[in-house]
């Protein structure tokens, strides 16, 4: 997947695992992974002649705001999928914990 | 009859309980002891309302909830014929019930699906870092940390997080967190996450997940102060608090800070515990709540 994400085009099985250098892969166990990420959704694939062209599905950085977001419990949805730390808050309620906090460090 | 007043007059109690229980001030003193007091509030109410119904619907049988719905269920004949009340019942009552377990089993497969999704995500997205072994990190500046939790649960802090606190503050952090996993939180969560989106218009069921949540915190506080510095989890608290690192889009934060100084307040200054008798007094309650429901559906009085 850092492979496809490093790269901006397209790539057959093939050219990926001639990139993974340092690991001796079989080119089917290659094929597998990227078949199965592709029918999870994370990859997407085009016809190429005889070989398939797979791309990710949404960037690097569009996952990690996915996850983010369900992290700070900003979908909205107060689902009990994850157990968080803390919430932030915002405007004068920080403002109360700020001068909290400052309070605690200066004891 | 009288088993089915009975039913409803548990359920009005287990409602009345729980709308009382809200503005309960002891809570934060005995989060764990009020966790389960609230569940058993949630479990003695369901099963008290949908008996309280299917008691009236079989009583042509005249043999109790259990008794009555397994003879209906096997086609036997009832003593007393039917009639449009008792039927009206029975539907009532059946719906009631199939709504309830459908909205606990859509609520479970739904988390697993979002945790499935999640964690899958995780492992192509996330790195490790040698200065916290076990927890994955997530290149955002925002400040996060929470857990995946699961069979193989996954605690995750971001680099915002990891920039953010001191050492002290991380270890806490980290402490807290593996008391979720500990203890399964997810789980008590639940349950009620899946009664508010059931009955999303009842400000009772919303305060309760509420509190809920709050006390889950807690309690993961109190283990998490048996191994690091109640102060280090106090000002992570703060700095989390403070860090507001993404605009929120719903504007239904009002509870926030309060709630973190809810928390923050009793790591500083812990409230002496519950007096035994109070503590125990409660546990009777508990008790009676969650043998009391079961035992009217299986017997007839």
């Amino acid at each position: 997947m850092d492979i496809l994400w490093a790269e901006n085009t397209a790539l057959t099985a093939r050219e990926v695992g001639k990139l993974i250098a340092d690991r001796d892969l079989a080119p089917t166990t290659v094929m597998t992974v990227l078949d199965r990420l592709t029918r999870k959704g994370f990859l997407e694939r085009t016809r190429d002649g005889r070989a398939w062209r797979y791309e990710p599905a949404e960037s690097r950085d569009a996952y990690i705001a996915e996850l983010m977001l369900e992290a700070l419990d900003l979908t909205g949805d107060r689902s009990a999928a994850l157990t968080r730390f803390a919430q932030a808050v915002s405007g004068t309620e920080a403002e109360i914990l700020r001068r909290a906090l400052t309070e605690l460090e200066e004891e | 009859m009288i088993t089915a007043a009975a039913l409803a007059t548990l359920a009005t109690a287990c409602a009345v309980g729980s709308w009382r229980f809200t503005r309960a001030g002891w809570t934060s003193r005995a989060p764990r002891l009020a966790i389960i007091l609230w569940q058993s509030l949630g479990v003695s109410w369901g099963l008290a309302t949908t008996g309280a119904m299917l008691a009236y619907a079989v009583q042509p049988y005249g043999s109790g909830v259990l008794h009555g719905l397994i003879a209906f269920a096997r086609g036997e004949t009832p003593a007393q014929a039917w009639d449009p009340l008792h039927v009206l019942a029975l539907i009532a009552g059946l719906t009631a019930l199939a709504v309830l377990i459908a909205v606990l089993l859509t609520a479970g497969v739904q988390a697993l699906r979002a945790r499935r999704r999640h964690r899958m995500l995780l492992a192509l997205i996330s790195h490790d870092d040698p200065g916290v072994p076990g927890v994955r990190v997530l290149a955002h500046p925002s400040a996060a940390a929470y857990c995946v939790p699961g069979l193989r649960s996954q605690v995750v802090v971001s680099e915002g997080a990891l920039k953010l606190l001191s050492e002290g503050e991380l270890d806490a952090v980290l402490a807290h967190e593996a008391a979720h996993v500990r203890e399964r939180h997810d789980l008590v969560l639940l349950p009620f996450a899946a009664l508010r989106r059931a009955l999303p218009w009842s400000k009772v069921v919303a305060d309760a997940q509420a509190q809920v949540e709050l006390l889950i915190e807690m309690a993961a506080d109190d283990r998490a102060r048996r191994y690091c510095s109640p102060r280090r989890l106090a000002t992570a608290l703060l700095r989390f608090g403070t860090a507001g690192a993404m605009p929120a889009p719903h504007g239904m934060m009002g509870l926030g800070a309060h709630n973190v100084m809810a928390r923050v307040d009793r790591l500083i200054k812990p409230a002496p515990e519950l007096a035994a008798t109070v503590r125990y007094g409660f546990v009777a309650l508990s008790v009676t709540l969650l043998t009391s429901a079961p035992i009217l559906w299986v017997v007839q009085l």
